[in-house]
């Protein structure tokens, strides 16, 4: 008893001096990694799917947990700075589906590259944006990662073409972008998202065709969180099997609310489309707990019974917890003191968003042309000019 | 402005059914509607009276609309009549068009007027052209409906005004209903129409109340598509507008009056067949003219306005150049001091004028 107490206690007291007793602690008390059996993908048109098991270690096991609570405290902090007004226009959260967006991270390359729709703010921190550019975007603020123009459905990074706010036109967009990276010869691979809504949208069977045609290196991939805005997949879709979808692209169906799935099934992905083998589609069967947007409370489609259940039994970070602590990769105490970590980030995050200034008036007309000279835009009336710079 | 967006996101409770019992009875007095509300109305009524009137569009029928403009229609008429489509609008408005061609009234919504762009081919070249093309014998009657141009930090793909580019083509009959008057009385008037109608509405103006005079509350209350209607006599300066902006054009008004300014205040209710000879008749009587709309200056409402009257009898009444008041002629910023300056305002309105009259 003494001992555990002493165990205890140094690991508690490891909080005020991290770097040396985490190191003692890992070396004494945690394994270095662990196997785990994942969901077999439901396949299309393919012989072989992902593996059924999948090796976490422990540093990646803690950075994956760090990154969806990350997201998912972010999307909560976004929530609140709406409902106080300080974000305004269309907000849509990924709660829920913070399994997505870090596992396919997960299972790419940095000089990979990443296009979806409007549900994109997870996506924009995985490609590396940090936390305080993203919500000074949502606040528009200057400091915002598009300077406060785009807001939430236009934020763009390195190799992440956004945040697409028209249903579906991201996805001819993907097979363009990865039209360029057959074309550049470098072996990268471009994931193209969309939702179970937009799976009905006509130019996606046009991106499909070209891509399958001209075998880009494509991975179309389809976030089903079940509904369309107010649409559940029954009502939208003749099929419901948005894997199969692609008809003469070969397809998986994975468990969108399990991070290593998702990992295993993009490396998988990846791999076939690195190989030449043309285009890939995968269908992540995901949930989101907000309704779509701010403006909708999310009740009036589906029931609040449906959304704690699956909250309580497939939440994707209490999913990879359980799993984390159990195989001891890692403890209780030191997930939580990540959780502490995470929330301060996001406070300080916050604090900058609600503080930095808005963008300077005489910017409305800059960033209309690229690499042009600069010329004179018109304001409201033949009085009022603007300057606009590339 | 966030007041009426947050009028915008709160659902209507009560107030739409208790208005609707109190519309039944015949009541003289003037009544309190909103657009979203006399949208409703005259959508119920021409549903009611043809059973070839029908409504499709994404969220129209079992989530009541996205902007709850077609509340408890649903309820009412049924899957026959009030269809939920996928997000699939190419699809779904060459669907809407080719019911039209064969003889049904389809209400076609857009969630926006953004989204009408993917549709567009279907609206202008199976749409507008048919009838010329078929030498009158092929007729579209179907109305396209939805909210346009900018709302409140919607971004740029959330933001453009489609007056312009649909105001644009023969064959199209465009409207932009200002108040709850106008929003009843056209699209009434579009869904009897035979041909394709574009009804642009205006997502802030959703949740605005308004007094529906007693003839607007018939069931056979039509403004006709065609004919403007001045909301405010004046005596020296025109002032022509359209949607939103008519409502801070008459608040300009309000404030010159003052300094002994009377602005003539024109609600165009339709951008296409535009009234011309009402803005001639005015500008004859002021010999001052501004135009005010809420989208891009260049070839827009008012860049149009401007060119009709210099080849109208109105030109040689003018004592100084037609000026515009548009939007800023950039992509729709999110930031709201950036948005707030690329929307045009009172003040812009005000000195727009003030230039114009010299004072």
């Amino acid at each position: 008893m003494r001992k555990m107490l002493a165990a205890v206690s140094r690991v508690l007291s490891g909080a005020a001096q991290k770097p040396a007793s985490r190191v003692l602690v890992a070396s004494r008390n945690f394994a270095n990694d662990a196997t785990f059996e994942i969901k077999k993908c439901d396949l299309h048109r393919l012989e072989e799917g992902p593996p059924v098991t999948t090796v976490l270690t422990r540093e990646d096991g803690l950075k994956y947990y760090k990154m969806m609570q990350t997201v998912r405290r972010m999307e909560l902090k976004a929530d609140q700075l709406y409902k106080q007004k300080i974000i305004r226009g269309f907000c849509h959260l990924c709660d829920g589906q913070e399994a997505c967006c870090v596992g396919l991270e997960a299972g790419i390359n940095p000089t990979d590259h990443l296009i979806t729709a409007y549900r994109a703010h997870g996506f924009t921190y995985t490609r590396g944006l940090p936390v305080r550019e993203i919500l000074a975007e949502l606040t528009g603020r200057r400091g915002g990662c598009a300077k406060g123009k785009g807001g939430s459905m236009h934020m763009y990074a390195r190799n992440f073409y956004g945040g697409n706010g028209i249903v579906g036109a991201q996805v001819p967009l993907g097979a363009g972008i990865a039209l360029a990276c057959k074309y550049n010869g470098k072996d990268e691979v471009c994931l193209t998202l969309y939702g179970d809504g937009a799976a009905n949208q006509g130019q996606i069977f046009e991106a499909y065709n070209m891509a399958a045609l001209w075998k880009l290196p494509c991975i179309f991939i389809c976030e089903n969180n079940r509904y369309g805005m107010g649409t559940s997949v029954e009502r939208a879709a003749a099929s419901t099997d948005y894997y199969k979808r692609g008809d003469f692209i070969p397809g998986l169906r994975v468990d969108g609310m399990d991070v290593l799935c998702v990992r295993e099934a993009t490396k998988f992905a990846a791999a076939h489309c690195r190989s030449g083998k043309g285009p890939i589609l995968m269908e992540l069967q995901t949930y989101r707990y907000h309704g779509h947007s701010m403006s909708d409370p999310g009740v009036s489609y589906r029931t609040r019974e449906e959304i704690q259940e699956v909250r309580s039994k497939s939440d994707p970070i209490m999913l990879l917890k359980d799993r984390m602590v159990n195989s001891n990769l890692a403890s209780v105490e030191e997930l939580k003191e990540i959780d502490v970590e995470v929330r301060k980030e996001i406070e300080d995050a916050a604090q900058f968003a609600t503080a930095d200034p808005e963008p300077p008036l005489e910017e409305l007309g800059y960033h209309i042309y690229s690499n042009d000279p600069p010329f004179e835009v018109r304001g409201a009336n033949q009085w009022i000019k603007f300057k606009s710079v590339s | 402005m966030a007041g009426v967006s947050g009028l915008v996101r709160r659902p209507l409770q009560q107030v739409s059914g208790l208005l609707r019992r109190r519309f039944h009875q015949t009541a003289p007095a003037a009544l309190q509607v909103t657009v979203r509300e006399a949208l409703n109305q005259g959508m119920d009524e021409e549903l009611e009276r043809d059973e070839k009137v029908f409504l499709l569009g994404e969220e129209v029928a079992q989530y009541d609309g996205a902007y709850k403009v077609s509340r408890g229609l649903w309820k009412k008429y049924g899957d026959k009549r009030i269809i939920d489509t996928p997000i699939s609008e190419m699809g779904f408005a060459g669907i809407a068009v080719g019911a039209a061609m064969a003889g049904l009234r389809p209400i076609c919504e857009f969630m926006t007027f953004n989204f009408s762009m993917q549709a567009i081919d279907q609206v202008i070249n199976s749409a507008a052209k048919t009838y010329y093309m078929s030498a009158g014998f092929q007729p579209v009657p179907i109305v396209f409906r939805g909210p346009n141009g900018a709302s409140a930090g919607v971004a740029a793909q959330h933001s453009q005004c489609f007056a312009a580019w649909y105001g644009h083509c023969p064959g199209l009959k465009v409207v932009s209903p200002w108040n709850s008057e106008d929003a009843k009385g056209l699209i009434k008037s579009a869904i009897r129409d035979n041909n394709p109608v574009v009804m642009l509405e205006n997502e802030l103006m959703y949740g605005v109340p308004f007094e529906l005079p007693p003839e607007a509350q018939s069931k056979d209350f039509l403004i006709p598509i065609g004919k403007a209607k001045i909301e405010r006599p004046g005596t020296h300066i025109t002032v022509v507008a359209h949607s939103r902006p008519v409502g801070h054009c008459l608040e300009a008004a309000t404030v010159l009056s003052k300094e002994g300014i009377e602005c003539e205040v024109i609600n165009m209710r339709t951008i296409r067949p535009m009234d011309i000879e009402t803005i001639e008749a005015s500008v004859m009587k002021t010999n001052h003219l501004i135009t005010v709309e809420g989208g891009w200056p260049q070839f827009g409402v008012g860049a149009e306005i401007c060119a009709r009257i210099m080849e109208g009898p109105a030109f040689n009444f003018l004592d100084a150049p037609a000026v515009r008041v548009t939007g800023a002629d950039v992509p729709m910023p999110y930031a709201k001091i950036l948005e707030d300056n690329s929307v045009p305002q009172v003040k812009d309105i005000i000195f727009a004028i003030k230039k114009t009259l010299n004072v």
